[in-house]
């Protein structure tokens, strides 16, 4: 009983398991990274996109998270079932839709407000459309990986809460730059 | 027998978590879009390729640390005090090698990135942001979260509900603040 937590809780057990993850997770985030260096003159001119960056990241993660979680005991319960007919997709999908209509119009209001104090040039109209677009945008991402992934975890023998949450969430955040990114081409 | 959750039931018990997320997320960009972190990102050539990743370690680190804790309190095998015992000691020293480890990593990636796509860039001043910035971080991640995770456990709290909000507003108000000091350490340094 000692010894089985023992090795568990060995130092170099943790770290062994974990770098590996965590150095292949900041690898694929370099991606998003790249992303925002190509865009450094924008950046530095428009402060309020750089307040969006950040949000932008987090939010995605953490809806993503929340899905992910809720489709897992749903599947544990027998009663999800990857289908648009399904009750739990649905009322998932709908509040998914609703939280990101919250969150990114008052993102938008409140970057655009953040940008001009910090001396930035966008207009509410263009700060919001970037915001809203893009947050939408997101949320789609954020409902099609949580349901493909749950079921992927499932139909592999995986357990859905340790795998679909650290991957989703990641892919959330690197989609979240790229979608954030191809929207302010089209926008400004 | 169990009754389904609504879309409205979900949205309500959604918000709160997810608002508290903004709030945090406007706070590390209002610093990132600051006239100093500015001139930081024009005047280091890296530090965008780097933000990404960085603020995600500490999601990876910190976020699995609490879901450890979490399951060894659940477990008996470790007890809500502060004493040094092996099973937390280990797992705080392991996390704090774990953030040190893939901080390091990613500044020498954030080189190889530079210098694959033929930018001009500093492996030392990298390396030395992200040191500044992984220690600050460990060292009030660490105290922060063994705190609220044996606090709350004694308290009657479920751990496992305490660990995302800590991980994630802590993390986002402070990670981009220390990745702030971080630059300016290296440019006294440099």
């Amino acid at each position: 009983m000692t010894e089985q937590y023992t090795a568990e809780w060995s130092i170099g057990r943790m770290v062994r398991t974990m770098v590996p993850l965590l150095a292949v997770l900041s690898v694929l985030q370099m991606v998003s990274g790249s992303v925002l260096q190509s865009f450094e003159a924008t950046l530095v001119e428009s402060p309020a996109l750089l307040v969006l960056v950040p949000v932008q990241i987090g939010t995605a993660g953490n809806l993503a998270s929340i899905m992910c979680s809720r489709l897992s005991t749903q599947l544990y319960l027998g009663t999800f079932e990857l289908s648009p007919t399904n009750q739990v997709v649905r009322a998932n999908t709908t509040a998914v839709f609703g939280l990101a209509g919250t969150v990114f119009g008052a993102v938008g209001i409140a970057a655009w407000a953040i940008g001009q104090a910090l001396g930035g040039g966008l207009t509410l109209p263009q700060v919001l459309t970037i915001s809203l677009v893009s947050g939408m945008l997101l949320a789609g991402v954020v409902v099609v990986l949580s349901l493909v992934s749950v079921q992927l975890a499932y139909r592999l023998g995986y357990n859905p809460d340790d795998t679909t949450i650290p991957i989703v969430t990641n892919l959330c955040d690197i989609t979240g730059v790229l979608i954030l990114f191809g929207v302010v081409v089209v926008v400004v | 027998m169990v009754r389904q959750d609504t879309a409205k039931d979900i949205y309500r018990e959604a918000l709160p978590v997810v608002l508290v997320s903004l709030v945090a997320g406007l706070f590390s960009g209002t610093i990132l879009g600051s006239e100093t972190m500015r001139a930081g990102i024009e005047s280091v050539p890296g530090l965008l390729v780097l933000l990404p990743a960085f603020l995600a370690t500490r999601g990876g680190v910190y976020g699995s640390l609490g879901a450890r804790l979490a399951s060894g309190l659940h477990q008996g095998v470790i007890e809500p005090n502060f004493e040094r015992t092996p099973p937390l000691s280990n797992a705080v020293i392991a996390s704090f090698i774990n953030g040190m480890t893939v901080s390091t990593f990613i500044a020498v990636v954030t080189f190889l990135v530079l210098q694959l796509t033929g930018q001009a860039g500093s492996l030392i001043e990298l390396v030395g942001i992200m040191v500044v910035a992984g220690v600050l971080s460990a060292i009030l991640m660490l105290s922060v979260l063994v705190t609220v995770i044996l606090v709350g456990y004694r308290n009657g709290l479920d751990p496992d509900n305490l660990i995302g909000p800590v991980v994630t507003t802590l993390g986002d108000v402070f990670g981009v603040v220390f990745l702030l000091v971080g630059i300016e350490v290296m440019e006294v340094v440099l």
